[in-house]
């Protein structure tokens, strides 16, 4: 996952090391996925039977490849790829072994028995069906759902590497969406909406850092009530203001579709990745840019010093508190422009309590990531197509019920922050006030 | 101070100081919280007015339409909102007269439950967002032994409130047990118990066992042998005694008992507690099985008394986070809960008869509740909007003083 430089383990350390206890924690639970996998998928499968993958290769629909695998076949050559990998971390555990080069074991191998174990449900489940399963829709659709998580999931980042712990970010998700409906509906205009959006995130993120560091009260418990306070509020002006003008407001502004020129026709990743709004674009080079300033640069180091060592930070000559207050503005108006997907983004009018709990997934996406912008996007990638599966899957008829879908991401955050991110350390002084 | 003369110091300070004491105490904290509370929401009120807006346009010209227009809506909203909260001004005997503050009784009924259990984890050190999920087990349960259990009155009624406290127990023993031996943060453990609660509920209601006609996700009516008896044909039940019971439970666990004292110590301060030798992990797992218990008893409210008594989507509505503002206000103490469970139950008994009466929808009730929690939250804001003393910045101001005249002298 640690992708900063390290030393090369000096002799003392590596002495250190062979005196901490081994950890089966990883090991175990890749042994639960290898063993589901064989019993409940591979073995359960008919020697006949097949499964069809469809992948779109152009830009259109027209330009489809079908794909035919042997289910059986292919779901115990997957679980043999797991169990080998499986047999590695136990290796690795008993060896007190963390890190092979730069990649973290327990992670690397985590995410590829995660993925072998995707693929051995998504043959099992499509076996013998009718209709194929659309790869391609399969993934834009996972991206396009977790763009909110993206964008939530930054915004956290940014407020607990200072030093304040965003709960809130539930609602200023809402409160961007709220924003940008009513400004993209009364100007007729999308861009405007997604303008605003930003804004009412902002607002948000400045009222959790007037009571969290202003104040000193405790931030969970800013953030929880802040979402309640953004639910009524936006639930209220909806069943008053908007209801009564139904005919400006029901109208909704919806973002363009641009496709990028060279990029957008690259085979299957194209239509995935560089044929959406430009919400999505806007997302990869915030990401991509949040990454490098947040650790290779001096905004980054003061806001990473107000939230591990306020202090010291202090003694340096940065005001602790001005950073704060100011980052945590900042993310509320990440936060906010993430809302602006529910609304003029996906060309929707505002709806009661639309972000649906999304900022709380963030929360897990940004922690599941470990504080890292660009781990918490392949973290939120997972929520989005986890959410996204049960929809392709009940394209192709599949007989598992749908809400046992639907909570796999939650039962694998669960997983993940109890066994696998076990290690990952928050910012040290998060949720402390700093009364210098 | 010190120049008066002794006479001087005890007559005069003391009357300031009880003046002081009055405007700084707790009570005048949550008075004036409340006021702007409802402050806000009449604002938020005359906004939506379409009398009031249009008027507005005009209001140098004609104030007096101004004002009658904004008196009418806001006064009209809260005057509703308190005849369904408390008294019931034009009733047609005692009964109807005091019906109101029955049925704000009864909303109190769940935030109570809940809170008492969120205030544990909170003084605990835990923070335990997972209301709504231990809810909604302690519902499944409680629910499944009314409908498709056969058992004597009063025995069965047992059974049903055990069951919904086993069921958010154990909903309360993941996130505790987790904590306790893999360290797992429980604030993002509960918000995912729940998330895979409601989608366990859901898809429990897809089985025919729990619908009472086929293909409706509502269960069957719980058995007339397992209801709350009611008081005095109103809207009060045994399910309030035993709200009340549970406060005055939690209040000797806390204070009284080995259990509490540990509880109270790991959250102060987990290191002194594993210093003086007590096993802080268990002690997170004891705490998160009572919440979740408490909580879980909150579901009995919908099913053993209310209108409906049937297990839907809905069990759980939005008491687990009401409960966590019920439980703040509360500072978590079990009087201060009931206390802060009655006004929220009263501000949802009133928003009720309010949105009825005049089209004021009940969300503003949310926004209520969450302006008065935040503000008793930070008291020195809210001496800060009344100016009142506060003894705190005084110091401070004082200090600095002290610390600018101390360099003013080194310099010289």
């Amino acid at each position: 996952m640690s992708t900063t430089t390290r030393p090369a383990p000096v002799a003392p350390e590596a002495d250190l090391a062979s005196l901490l206890p081994r950890s089966w924690k990883v090991p175990i639970a890749l042994t639960v996925f290898t063993l589901l996998s064989a019993v409940a998928f591979a073995l359960t499968t008919k020697a006949t039977a097949v499964s069809r993958v469809a992948i779109m290769t152009g830009t259109t629909g027209l330009g489809t490849i079908n794909l035919t695998f042997g289910t059986l076949r292919w779901s115990w050559a997957l679980t043999a790829v797991m169990a080998a990998f499986t047999g590695f971390a136990w290796w690795a555990a008993a060896n007190r072994i963390h890190q092979v080069g730069q990649l973290p074991v327990g992670t690397t191998v985590g995410t590829i028995v995660g993925v072998g174990f995707v693929c051995t449900f998504l043959l099992w489940a499509v076996a013998d069906k009718a209709s194929p399963l659309q790869f391609t829709g399969l993934l834009s659709g996972a991206l396009f759902l977790s763009v909110p998580l993206i964008f939530g999931a930054m915004a956290g980042s940014v407020c607990e590497h200072v030093g304040v712990i965003n709960v809130s970010i539930e609602g200023q998700l809402l409160a961007g969406a709220f924003l940008a409906a009513v400004v993209g509906a009364v100007t007729k205009n999308a861009w405007l909406g997604l303008l605003a959006a930003p804004v009412a995130g902002a607002l948000i993120g400045a009222l959790l850092a007037l009571f969290a560091v202003r104040y000193w009260v405790d931030h969970i418990i800013v953030g929880v009530v802040l979402n309640v306070l953004v639910s009524g509020l936006t639930s209220y002006l909806f069943s008053t203001v908007l209801s009564q003008n139904t005919a400006v407001f029901s109208v909704a502004a919806k973002l363009p579709t641009w496709k990028i020129p060279l990029l957008g026709e690259i085979p299957v990743l194209g239509p995935v990745l560089f044929q959406q709004n430009v919400l999505v674009y806007i997302m990869y080079v915030g990401v991509f840019v949040l990454q490098i300033m947040m650790f290779h640069s001096r905004w980054g180091l003061r806001l990473r010093s107000c939230g591990e060592h306020p202090r010291a930070a202090d003694t340096v000559g940065i005001k602790v508190n001005r950073t704060r207050v100011l980052n945590t503005i900042l993310g509320g108006a990440i936060a906010g422009l993430g809302g602006a997907y529910f609304t003029v983004a996906a060309g929707l009018a505002f709806g009661k309590d639309m972000s649906g709990g999304r900022g709380y997934i963030a929360l897990a996406a940004m922690i599941l990531g470990g504080w890292r912008p660009k781990a918490a996007l392949l973290a939120a990638l997972l929520f989005g197509f986890a959410d996204n599966l049960q929809n392709a899957l009940g394209i192709v008829g599949v007989a598992v019920p749908s809400q046992f879908m639907l909570m796999a991401p939650y039962l694998v955050t669960i997983f993940a922050v109890a066994g696998l991110v076990g290690r990952v350390r928050a910012p040290a002084m998060e949720g402390k006030a700093y009364k210098g | 101070m010190g120049e008066l003369s002794p006479e001087q110091a005890t007559t005069g300070s003391r009357v300031r100081r009880a003046m002081r004491d009055v405007a700084t105490s707790q009570a005048t904290l949550i008075i004036l919280s409340i006021v702007v509370a409802l402050v806000v929401g009449a604002l938020l009120i005359a906004g939506a007015d379409a009398g009031v807006r249009s008027s507005i346009g005009y209001v140098f010209a004609r104030p007096s339409d101004f004002f009658s227009a904004l008196g009418h809506a806001v006064g009209g909203a809260y005057s509703s909102l308190f005849q369904g909260a408390i008294f019931n001004l034009n009733p047609s005997d005692n009964i109807a007269f005091l019906a109101p503050l029955a049925n704000t009784v009864a909303y109190s009924v769940p935030l109570i439950f809940a809170g008492l259990g969120l205030g544990i984890g909170f003084r605990g050190g835990l923070f335990n967002i997972g209301g709504q999920g231990q809810i909604i087990l302690g519902g499944l349960l409680c629910g499944y032994i009314g409908f498709a259990w056969h058992l004597p009155v009063g025995l069965h009624l047992v059974v049903c409130v055990l069951g919904a406290f086993v069921g958010g127990a154990l909903w309360g023993f993941i996130p505790g047990i987790l904590r306790a031996k893999t360290g797992a943060n429980e604030v993002i453990v509960t918000i995912m118990l729940n998330a895979v609660a409601g989608f366990l509920l859901a898809w429990f209601l897809t089985l025919r066992a729990f619908q009472a006609n086929l293909n409706t996700p509502i269960s069957p009516s719980v058995a007339a042998t397992a209801r709350f008896p009611h008081f005095f044909g109103t809207a009060i039940d045994l399910g309030f005694v035993l709200a009340l019971a549970a406060a005055v439970g939690v209040w000797w666990l806390m204070e009284r008992s080995t259990l509490g004292f540990r509880i109270r110590l790991v959250g102060e301060n987990p290191e002194a507690a594993k210093t003086a030798g007590m096993n802080a992990s268990m002690t997170y797992v004891w705490v998160m099985v009572i919440a979740g218990g408490l909580a879980g008893l909150a579901a009995t409210s919908q099913l053993l008394s209310g209108v409906a008594q049937q297990l839907n989507g809905n069990i759980a509505g939005t008491f687990g986070f009401d409960a966590i503002t019920v439980a703040l206000l509360g500072r978590s103490k079990p009087l201060g809960t009931v206390l802060a469970g009655l006004l929220f139950g009263g501000l949802r008994a009133g928003g009720y008869i309010m949105q009825s009466a005049t089209g004021t929808p009940i969300d503003i009730i949310l926004v209520l509740q969450s302006v008065i929690v935040l503000l008793i939250a930070a008291p020195p804001l809210v001496k800060a909007i009344f100016r009142l003393p506060d003894p705190e910045r005084r110091r401070q101001h004082l200090a600095k003083v002290a610390a600018r005249t101390v360099r003013k002298e080194a310099v010289a």
